[in-house]
């Protein structure tokens, strides 16, 4: 497996992955996207709780979930690229830390907008909350301190170290509705044995997740595309790729 | 289809405010994020594309005035 893996520490393999990955990434996310919302907001039973205003978690849910698990996904980027020295591997991070924020704001930002007619309250100072919100600064921290070095090495070391020492957040935000007595509700899917939810309100939630995670693979491959033509500028094989994909467009553009 | 109609559904049980903001917030910022990726890329391909024609320029220029470099480096 390393042997396969190994290459792909070469920026130029990996931008040809990226390539290769990322229409399949695009049609899928848009595809699970326009199922799940579609079945989730016209098609799945109303709450008998809550009525109508449910069907906000069909962002909200995949939002928050995938927040954790790019932060995760982030971290593990850091670790290879402090320990393994990959310049490949901190171009990944700083990829994926725009579209984690994203998904932080999103959670942030649907739970507040369904918060307001179920709670009473746009914000709490609540355990779940509050720790979701340290995540998004978590996401700035990362950002800013890569863009505070110019030596991108330096940069990607130190917002690799903020990333890791950031992970102690994640069990956190997990666990917080167990720990602390939150006004948010426990887990609703994660629970597989006895989930707490119908099969049929479910199921769109979980291609949504598909799609949203899709969505993020995405929007990552392709900034890591641009972080690696960024850094690469000058290298001769950078140099040829612009040359052949501008010459694409220009030769698509007469013939319409 | 669980509401019986348009206005139904728009309506969202009275929750309209709350769940359509929340869709139109998720998808227009995703649909900027997107954009701005795919932008990026295109700018930085074109940046690479002028910075190779600069780079040729300059390397016609000296072939032009081979003197000129000589020259500089005696005085």
């Amino acid at each position: 497996m390393w042997k396969w893996l190994h290459p792909y520490a070469k920026t130029e393999k990996a931008y040809q992955l990226c390539s290769s990955l990322s229409p399949w990434f695009w049609t899928g996310a848009i595809i699970c996207l326009l199922i799940g919302t579609v079945w989730g907001l016209a098609f799945a039973p109303s709450d008998y709780q809550q009525g109508d205003s449910f069907r906000i978690i069909y962002i909200h849910v995949p939002a928050a979930i995938l927040s954790m698990s790019t932060y995760v996904a982030m971290a593990v980027a850091a670790l290879v690229g402090i320990v393994w020295q990959w310049r490949t591997a901190f171009m990944s991070m700083i990829a994926l830390a725009p579209v984690g924020a994203l998904m932080t704001f999103i959670a942030l930002f649907t739970g507040a907008a369904w918060g307001k007619p179920m709670w009473g309250a746009w914000w709490v100072w609540d355990a779940r909350l509050t720790s979701e919100l340290i995540l998004l600064f978590l996401y700035f921290g990362v950002m800013a301190l890569y863009s505070a070095f110019d030596d991108k090495q330096q940069a990607g070391k130190a917002a690799g170290v903020m990333a890791l020492v950031g992970v102690v957040n994640i069990p956190i935000i997990h666990y917080s509705v167990e720990w602390w007595n939150t006004l948010h509700q426990g887990a609703t899917i994660s629970k597989f044995d006895k989930p707490s939810i119908a099969p049929e309100m479910l199921w769109p939630l979980l291609i949504n997740l598909l799609g949203f995670a899709l969505f993020i693979g995405a929007v990552t491959v392709v900034r890591l595309q641009n972080e690696i033509v960024r850094r690469e500028l000058h290298r001769p094989w950078v140099q040829q790729l612009a040359c052949s994909k501008l010459d694409a467009n220009l030769e698509h553009n007469d013939a319409v | 289809m669980q509401f019986e109609s348009l206005n139904a559904f728009l309506n969202m049980g009275g929750y309209a405010l709350y769940v359509w903001l929340s869709f139109g917030v998720t998808f227009l910022s995703m649909g900027v994020l997107a954009l701005q990726t795919k932008v990026e890329s295109k700018v930085l391909l074109q940046k690479v594309l002028k910075e190779q024609q600069r780079r040729q320029r300059i390397k016609l220029a000296r072939q032009k005035k081979p003197a000129y470099s000589n020259m500089k480096s005696d005085s």
